[in-house]
């Protein structure tokens, strides 16, 4: 089957240029003036950028365990409208992804699904109970490269050395989730301001900090290769930057919510605004913000999260953290970035890909030959979510009658158009 | 008004009017047959998710007094988080027909949330850490009356002592004061504050006792001892308890008072009764007044209906 997108501006890792592209099979054929050729199927992108498909580093997708919230395949058909042609599924689920049978579970329900790749991540600790480090070498040699207890970071700090020391023969990432439980018991939102106001508990800054901190040092100790999830605090990025600057094999993401949203909409007491970390303040947002135009944030990860609308409305200090992300990223990347476009798109393609080790799949230069896993977006459309037409099961975005910037209109998925005109097709 | 679920959210006029309002009811209290048909018809549900038999009963009078028709709806938290949700508890209960939700919860924030799921009125009987409207407002009622003032609080000297943190009554309190024109001061160490108070800080309560009008002490709850937030009951009681020292400096008019109930030995060390400034009985009293008040203007339709 042939596809050709026509009328696009092609943007990817090495350059930027006004072409056609023809996708013969799962590969691309041809890139350039292609106004004569014709193909199976031809997909309109004048107005639109054709660049290699989104990377997410951080997914819920809730299967196995949490069906009710997410399956494999509505949060595959979510991330292919948000543009995604990968994503990396947190081992959050129940069953906890930290042994071969499960990882392999997740990864064919996401070839069933075939709307994706779905890329099982595995856990650090056993059952994420951060007593006991999970196999990894079987996980690795079941194509595992990220680690994580994602929901919980690893407390115990000989057995985060441990496991650092034994990944550094193995082809893998160690991400953490930075938070020092001791200081966030029962923690709700930022502590600020707004904590103060609400009368609800805060989850301080310096609990995200202190494991930043650590884990850079057993870095620098161990010299592992560490991926920092979800970074939410202006000091955070400062630890970061310098690790870099020392030369350290450290890696981070910040979430869309991280740079859009404040502790102030919490304001109403929706649970819908409660995440883990939590929407801290402006100073935080843009630190975030020029810590992915300098570099020392690597990737826009979304940290998608779906709950069912009934444990959202539970008390706010009993409502489970996480909000949608998948759908409702490039919206937000693009309306509250200033930065050049072909930025935005490496820290939403080619760089995650990178950290997840699919860059010989995902986030490639459009060249004759390369996989076509692709994404056509027109990135000045102005649009507005809607709960009931997200793909997701779940409803908690926290977007609603906000103005985003920016929406997919195609995704071609191992050459086929899994999204066509905003519309799934499978 | 439609709610009261917090001081802040109903800004200064209102605060003032409650108050006025409540001179009218306290005349009402002290007829012979203390009763007026204000809220007949109206239904005044008492929806209490955490135990607290003064103010469900302050409540449940208040709203008998207007002769509303009262239901009253205990329940422990560990039922609802069982069963039924909080949001269907609420449905059903305003199917039968109820003109104002009185809402106690140990989650900050349910009386908003409450307020997205029904057209009732919300009176906020208690929420978390958060806010406790009424007790502010019979706090502010008290000192009003017991230093002759009618209108605001202009330059009273107020001090809150102890575990502002965790205290819904601390937040209201403060916000009550500080609309009426007060100046208050939170007297607690680091631990017992919360991250950015709303109000200026000591934790040297000597160095003012002397000098205040108002003397608001907090109740310090046992359990904190476990979560390192002081070192002991007695180095609290020696910072920050009322000894009768304490007691001697203060000034003559001084008013001392306490939200209930009173932890003896730790907050306060002499005998209320002996000491001539403790309107704590009054504040009681004026509980029922003050939410007399507040149901009525919230469901109330014509003043005379009160004469």
């Amino acid at each position: 089957m042939s596809v050709l997108i026509r009328g696009g501006r092609v943007l990817d890792a090495s350059s930027e240029r006004d072409a056609d592209v023809l996708i013969d099979g799962d590969r691309v054929a041809v890139v350039g003036d292609l106004t004569r050729r014709s193909a199976d199927t031809v997909l309109d992108a004048t107005g639109c950028v054709v660049a290699p498909g989104f990377v997410d580093l951080h997914t819920h997708l809730r299967e196995p365990g949490r069906e009710e919230a997410e399956t494999i395949e509505t949060g595959s058909r979510a991330a292919a409208l948000g543009g995604y042609t990968a994503v990396v599924a947190m081992p959050n689920t129940d069953p906890a992804q930290d042994a071969r049978g499960v990882v392999e579970f997740v990864r064919a329900q996401g070839e069933a699904a075939g709307l994706c790749e779905v890329l099982p991540a595995g856990c650090i600790t056993i059952g994420r109970a951060g007593e006991q480090l999970a196999p990894y070498a079987e996980l690795v040699d079941a194509g595992v490269r990220i680690f994580t207890d994602d929901g919980n970071g690893v407390q115990d700090p000989l057995l985060m050395r441990r496991a650092m020391e034994y990944s550094l023969g193995l082809d893998m990432v160690l991400a953490q989730h930075c938070e020092v439980s001791r200081l966030t018991g029962g923690a709700v939102m930022h502590e600020g301001q707004c904590c103060s106001d609400l009368g609800l508990p805060g989850w301080p800054s310096i609990a995200e900090e202190l494991m930043v901190h650590r884990d850079i040092e057993l870095a620098r100790l161990t010299g592992a290769r560490i991926h920092l999830l979800h970074l939410s605090t202006a000091r955070s990025v400062e630890l970061v930057r310098a690790a870099k600057s020392d030369g350290l094999a450290v890696t981070a993401e910040v979430s869309p919510h991280h740079i859009s949203l404040t502790d102030d909409a919490l304001r109403g007491y929706d649970a819908v605004f409660k995440v883990n970390p939590p929407l801290r303040t402006a100073v935080d947002i843009a630190a975030l913000k020029a810590g992915l135009a300098d570099g020392t944030i690597d990737a826009i990860a979304t940290d998608h999260a779906p709950h069912p609308v009934e444990d959202k409305e539970r008390p706010i200090d009993d409502a489970p953290p996480g909000m949608l992300g998948l759908e409702t990223a490039l919206g937000v990347a693009l309306g509250e970035l200033d930065l050049p476009l072909a930025d935005v798109v490496a820290a939403l393609s080619w760089k995650p890909a990178a950290i997840a080790d699919v860059a010989d799949r995902h986030g490639t230069p459009i060249e004759p030959g390369n996989p076509a896993n692709l994404v056509v977006f027109d990135p000045r459309e102005r649009w507005q979510v809607r709960p009931a037409a997200l793909a997701s099961r779940s409803r908690n975005t926290p977007y609603v009658g906000r103005d985003l910037v920016g929406r997919v209109r195609h995704t071609v998925f191992r050459g086929t158009p899994v999204v066509i005109d905003g519309a799934a097709q499978r | 008004m439609k709610h009261l679920r917090s001081i802040a959210e109903i800004g200064p006029a209102a605060v003032m009017r409650l108050l006025d309002l409540t001179d009218t009811m306290v005349e009402v209290n002290q007829r012979p047959n203390p009763k007026v048909p204000a809220l007949r018809g109206k239904t005044v549900c008492n929806l209490f998710f955490e135990d607290s038999t003064r103010t469900r009963l302050s409540f449940e009078t208040a709203a008998k007094r207007l002769s509303a028709d009262v239901m009253t709806f205990s329940v422990g938290t560990s039922s609802v988080n069982k069963g039924e949700s909080l949001r269907d508890t609420i449905e059903t209960v305003a199917a039968m027909g109820v003109d104002a939700f009185v809402i106690r919860h140990r989650s900050s924030g349910v009386p908003w949330q409450v307020s997205r799921w029904t057209t009732a009125s919300i009176v906020n009987g208690g929420d978390g850490w958060h806010a406790h409207p009424t007790q502010a407002l019979l706090d502010a009622y008290t000192v009003r009356s017991a230093l002759g003032r009618s209108g605001g609080l202009d330059g009273l000297q107020v001090a809150i002592v102890g575990d502002v943190r965790h205290s819904r009554v601390a937040r209201s309190v403060t916000e009550i004061f500080r609309v009426l024109g007060a100046d208050v001061t939170l007297v607690a160490p680091a631990t017992l504050l919360p991250p950015v108070p709303a109000a200026p800080v000591t934790d040297d309560l000597d160095s003012i006792v002397g000098k205040v009008d108002v003397l608001y002490l907090l109740r310090m709850q046992r359990e904190r001892m476990t979560e390192a937030l002081v070192p002991s009951l007695r180095e609290y009681s020696g910072r920050f308890g009322l000894t009768p020292e304490r007691a001697h400096r203060l000034q003559d008019h001084a008013l001392v008072m306490h939200p209930g109930p009173m932890n003896r030995g730790v907050e306060i060390l002499v005998d209320p009764a002996e000491l001539p400034g403790a309107v704590i009985t009054q504040q009681v009293t004026n509980g029922v007044a003050v939410r007399m008040a507040v149901l009525f203007d919230l469901l109330g339709n014509e003043m005379e209906e009160t004469r």
